[in-house]
């Protein structure tokens, strides 16, 4: 009876702790869709990471002319990858990890492809939002 | 009769003070050739003492928070008299205490000093060694600079790769899903808080299962000493232990001084959650070993993801560790030879991933 009361008493303290210790989850507003950049801003072969809801994105702009988005955080260990010119491929700095133009994982550590995200220009704004699933 | 010794009389009439150093004047330290290796443990434990000192005065004018904390420590460098010292003897005296550490962990493992009945001995130094590469993690972050930004975003994804609690366990020390300022206050909290009231309790326990079993000596040299007692050679640990060991101390605090005022330690450039890793980026040297090895593993090893399974090995090598004594002979005679084996391997392959880490692209 006593026995119980305590654990009773120290679940009762403990728990409310424990809650306490788990951060509330952050509501993740308005990052279906972001304006990555504008017509202009980026040459041919090279990239710039935009803010995509609470994660960074990588929009690329390929030496033909293309854009092409993706998340930019690494599948590894989530560290945050570059575009690299002289390659025209995907870079982690972090492990070496290596992606192509679509964001498929060639070489290194990283165990699956990056995020890709649909691309659509709209007068000088270039849209990215999530791909839809097919 | 002099002041202090007046001071003496009173302490004695109150506490019995001469009882209470009595075990000190009886302690005794074994003496031979390997017995500068006692030194280390002493050494770590003053560059602890180093560490909360300088940490109390970085304290004065450290602000945590992602807009402040780069800038706190700028102030720190910039504007505060000395205050690149402080910051750098910090710095300098956290790397040499780990260093330290290490040392002192393998000097016991090759002398095989964690043997019956310094087996809690043993498991309490390696989880201070475990507290003290704590330390170094949280208190990289705490500049808010690029470098610790990435090594934390790392650090605790590794953490997440840990199967059934991995990423509850990322959640609570992110403070979050991502990396933010809510990190650095959390890593605040527990480099400043958590982890020193935790490494106080354990470093008494440690220093009092040292007094409580003495001074270990190599088994070769035991089972001689236990066959011919009179080739036992000692000193008394007070005062003559004692002040060579102030005098290493000395040494420590002199090397200390000079690497913070001729090698200042960086701050680097501020943190952007929205930039990529910078090329060349690499963990501080103590975890250049796990890093090298995380970037060696492929991305699928069978059917398991090549980070996961590099995560489980060092959690399971962790765990060993812990509780190697327990695998060892009790008779002197009989030591494990697998255990002196495993040592070599580890320390071997710690320095060679590490130099291979500190010289790979």
């Amino acid at each position: 009876m006593l026995g119980g009361g305590f654990v009773a008493t120290a679940i009762a303290f403990v728990y409310p702790v424990l809650r306490y210790l788990i951060p509330p989850k952050a509501s993740d507003l308005g990052s279906d869709a972001v304006v990555a950049g504008h017509i202009g801003e980026l040459k041919p072969n090279s990239g710039k990471i935009f803010r995509f809801g609470s994660r960074p994105g990588l929009l690329i702009r390929t030496a033909s002319g293309d854009y092409r988005a993706m998340s930019a955080t690494c599948t590894h260990l989530s560290c945050t990858v570059q575009y690299r010119q002289d390659l025209h491929e995907i870079w982690c700095a972090c492990h070496n990890g290596m992606y192509d133009l679509n964001g498929r994982n060639i070489s290194g550590p990283p165990p699956r492809p990056l995020e890709s995200f649909e691309v659509q220009v709209r007068g000088e704004d270039i849209f990215v939002r999530r791909a839809r699933e097919s | 009769m002099s002041f202090l010794q007046k001071v003496r009389n009173w302490l004695d009439e109150r506490l019995e003070w001469d009882d209470l150093i009595e075990p000190l004047r009886q302690k005794t330290v074994p003496l031979h050739r390997l017995s500068y290796w006692y030194f280390l443990g002493g050494i770590t434990l003053f560059l602890f003492v180093i560490q909360v000192l300088t940490g109390i005065l970085l304290l004065l004018y450290y602000r945590p928070g992602a807009n402040e904390a780069f800038e706190s420590v700028q102030y720190i460098m910039t504007q505060v008299q000395f205050g690149w010292l402080i910051r750098s003897i910090h710095s300098w005296s956290a790397n040499l205490m780990i260093f330290t550490a290490f040392a002192h962990m393998f000097s016991v493992l090759f002398l095989k000093a964690y043997r019956k009945p310094r087996e809690l001995t043993w498991v309490t130094g390696v989880i201070l060694l475990f507290l003290v590469m704590g330390f170094g993690f949280s208190g990289y972050l705490l500049p808010w600079n690029t470098l610790a930004f990435f090594a934390t975003k790392v650090g605790t994804e590794i953490t997440g790769q840990v199967p059934l609690f991995g990423k509850p366990l990322m959640i609570f020390l992110r403070g979050g899903e991502e990396v933010t300022g809510a990190t650095l206050i959390r890593f605040f909290g527990f480099h400043v808080a958590v982890l020193p009231g935790l490494a106080t309790l354990l470093i008494l326990a440690h220093v009092l299962l040292v007094q409580r079993t003495g001074m270990s000596v190599p088994p070769k040299l035991e089972m001689g000493w236990k066959a011919n007692p009179g080739a036992k050679r000692e000193m008394k640990f007070f005062p003559n232990f004692m002040l060579r060991e102030l005098m290493a101390w000395y040494v420590a605090l002199g090397m200390l001084g000079a690497l913070a005022a001729l090698f200042p330690w960086n701050l680097g450039v501020k943190a952007d959650p929205f930039s990529s890793a910078p090329a060349g980026i690499k963990p501080e040297w103590y975890f250049l070993f796990m890093f090298q090895t995380l970037k060696l593993i492929p991305a699928k090893v069978g059917f398991v993801d090549g980070e996961v399974l590099g995560v489980l090995l060092f959690g399971i090598v962790g765990m060993v560790w812990l509780v190697l004594p327990f695998f060892e002979s009790d008779d002197p005679s009989r030591t494990k030879p697998w255990i002196s084996g495993l040592a070599v391997f580890a320390l071997t392959y710690m320095a060679g991933m590490t130099l291979y880490g500190y010289w790979a692209k």
